[in-house]
């Protein structure tokens, strides 16, 4: 692996991870109005406490976050901080730190993302490589219009439709949250069960909507492969029928659609985020969606840096393994 | 007499089908970018014209008796707050529309921009553009405009288009900058270049006038994007505070659990029109291609 094509990504990480947090420090600076004293007043107004002097309260928040010192001295000691895993306290849940949250809420996020992404990519792929195939029943392809809807309508306005079709109409699944409020999570048979009940609904919200988007690129990638000369080749060969489509079809036109899961999966965060919102799912975007209900800003903060950090850093996992998948793509540095 | 007036006029009605027949069946104009026009005609229609003819003051609340459910009276019911759905709906379409146009219209004039710059100019110029747009694509959208949007204490319509415009240049850049590239290598390029056009000239005469069926596929790919964003931020509670929009309308059906309380008429008609318009993007969008790139003609 040429040198320089890693220092490359490596440089693109880090600034990646340079911009999201100058960013993240200059733009509740940049924009008027004070996060800290509004969602204090907000807190106030809400518990009805009327002697508190808000302005005492958040200049001393502000002493004691640093806030009082010159702009770089901030700058410097939000980067400390970050170092130091340190994302400031819920103002909602106080003084739990940001971190506890994030930590709790990851495990959720990843275990619904990768559950879904995985069967809408490998259905997805499957199914499209099978519309492009000559030899496959022309029944299929009474799906490419469902499939071409359901890739253009956003996932969290599916979940709504499933929530109300398979909680209220038919109550088959719960409407929302992660597992039974009133079992303990342990990890037992029980758990793991009621886990994957509750997730049934916000990955099924998942997987229809991107399964489409898949199925689509794979047809058209398999398309481009079968007037390729190998597959002539293989055929009049006498190859089982099987084997051409599995093994010279679906395996070339396979690692393209690898490149791009590596393209959507940005937006495919972002949909799971607004899915989990919808479901009050304990993931990521569960608490993001309360902390923008409670203007807890430091959550809100926290969470996005996590979402841009997490990204950044598979995106740069899979532009390092990638050209040892498919030796066609050289390293461009 | 009759059947002389008669005569050119059925002349011309028939040759006018037969025009009208070979347009259908010219390769640019296929099928689903006729689709997608009707249907994005048809809402910006109806967003057009529709808030004149409805009451404003019924999309207030306690305008009406609450969670009704759909009646001669209130076609689409009513929410739980008392609010007349019919008219919420009439007013939050253009809304949704305006953020839509305003983010899709920005972020399309700064990728040209850089598109142009980049592709044309190229040098340490190039390689900037490049690497901050490449970086910031690969950044989730919905997590920059959270936090813009969370960090603006009073969101109005126009906000919310420049929040979510933000990011919507990056894609633009790209696509526009990779046909620069392709284009300023052709053979008319080069003729012009022999015969002393000026860079500006070259850039403004000869590549920009081959560069429209782009501008045009990736600026309806800026708009879907941009109303998916919008939408998405509203539907979490960052949405504009004082107009309704389609984004909001879900919002507030969710903080009032309208689904678990079988109100289908609040939530119901928020999805059907982000649906369609969404539908009807991505019909125009794929026509469009079509004629941006010959290539997937062959092919399907």
């Amino acid at each position: 692996m040429p040198i320089d094509y890693v220092a490359k990504r490596t440089f693109q990480l880090l600034l990646i991870v340079f911009i999201a947090v100058t960013f993240n420090f200059l733009i509740p600076r940049m924009i008027p109005g004070d996060p800290v004293e509004s969602a204090l007043q907000t807190k106030i107004a809400v518990s009805g406490s009327v002697s508190v002097d808000v302005q005492a309260v958040a200049a001393a928040y502000r002493a004691k976050f640093g806030l009082d010192k010159p702009l770089w001295v901030q700058y410097l000691n939000y980067w400390g901080g970050i170092f130091s895993r340190d994302l400031g306290v819920s103002l909602v849940d106080f003084p739990q730190p940001v971190i506890e949250k994030i930590q709790a809420a990851v495990p959720w996020t990843l275990g619904l993302l990768s559950l879904s992404t995985g069967i809408a990519f490998v259905l997805g792929s499957v199914l499209g490589a099978l519309l492009a195939w000559p030899r496959a029943p022309r029944a299929l392809h009474i799906l490419v219009p469902p499939f071409m809807l359901l890739s253009s309508v956003p996932f969290f306005l599916l979940a709504i439709v499933l929530v109300f079709t398979f909680s209220v109409v038919v109550p088959w699944f719960p409407p929302g949250g992660g597992f039974d409020p009133v079992s303990i999570l342990r990890f037992d048979m029980q758990t793991v069960l009621d886990v994957l009940y509750h997730a049934v609904l916000p990955a099924l919200a998942l997987v229809l909507g991107s399964v489409g988007f898949w199925a689509l690129g794979m047809r058209a990638l398999t398309i481009s492969v079968l007037g390729e000369d190998y597959i002539t080749f293989a055929e009049s060969k006498g190859l089982p029928p099987q084997r051409v489509f599995l093994w010279y079809g679906m395996r070339n036109a396979l690692l393209p659609q690898i490149t791009s899961l590596a393209i959507a999966l940005g937006s495919i965060l972002s949909g799971a985020v607004l899915v989990e919102a919808i479901f009050n799912y304990p993931g990521l975007g569960g608490i993001l969606f309360t902390a923008i209900a409670g203007k807890d800003y430091f959550v809100i903060q926290g969470i996005v840096l996590m979402l841009i950090f997490a990204l950044a850093l598979s995106l740069f996992v899979v532009d390092l393994i990638y050209p040892l998948v498919d030796p066609r793509i050289r390293y461009h540095a | 007499m009759s059947a002389i007036t008669a005569m050119p006029a059925g002349g011309r009605r028939s040759y006018g089908t037969a025009a009208l027949r070979g347009i259908l069946r010219s390769p640019r104009l296929s099928g689903s970018l006729v689709a997608g026009l009707a249907m994005l005609g048809l809402i910006v229609l109806l967003a057009l014209v529709g808030p004149r003819f409805v009451n404003p003051r019924l999309a207030a609340v306690g305008a009406a008796r609450p969670s009704q459910a759909p009646s001669a009276q209130y076609v689409l019911g009513t929410d739980s707050q008392g609010r007349d759905m019919l008219t919420i709906m009439v007013l939050a379409t253009p809304q949704t529309l305006r953020i839509g146009l305003i983010a899709g219209v920005v972020g399309m004039a700064i990728g040209l921009t850089l598109g142009l710059l980049s592709g044309f100019f190229g040098g340490a110029i190039d390689a900037v553009i490049r690497i901050v747009a490449d970086s910031l694509m690969t950044v989730p959208n919905l997590a920059i405009m959270v936090i813009i949007a969370a960090s603006v204490g009073h969101m109005t319509v126009e906000l919310m288009g420049l929040t979510v415009a933000a990011l919507a240049w990056t894609h633009p850049t790209r696509s526009i900058r990779a046909q620069v590239l392709s284009i300023r290598e052709r053979s008319y390029v080069r003729v012009a270049r022999a015969n002393g056009e000026s860079e500006l000239g070259i850039l403004f005469r000869e590549v920009m006038p081959n560069l429209v069926p782009y501008i045009a596929a990736s600026f309806v790919g800026a708009v879907s994007g941009a109303i998916l964003a919008a939408v998405g931020l509203e539907a979490i509670g960052l949405g504009p505070n004082d107009v309704h929009t389609l984004g909001t309308t879900i919002y507030w059906s969710e903080k009032f659990s309208a689904v678990l309380r079988g109100q289908w008429w609040w939530w119901g008609p928020p999805i059907v029109a982000i649906s369609f318009i969404f539908v009807g993007l991505f019909l125009l969008s794929s026509g469009l291609d079509r004629i941006a790139n010959p290539k997937l003609r062959l092919r399907t």
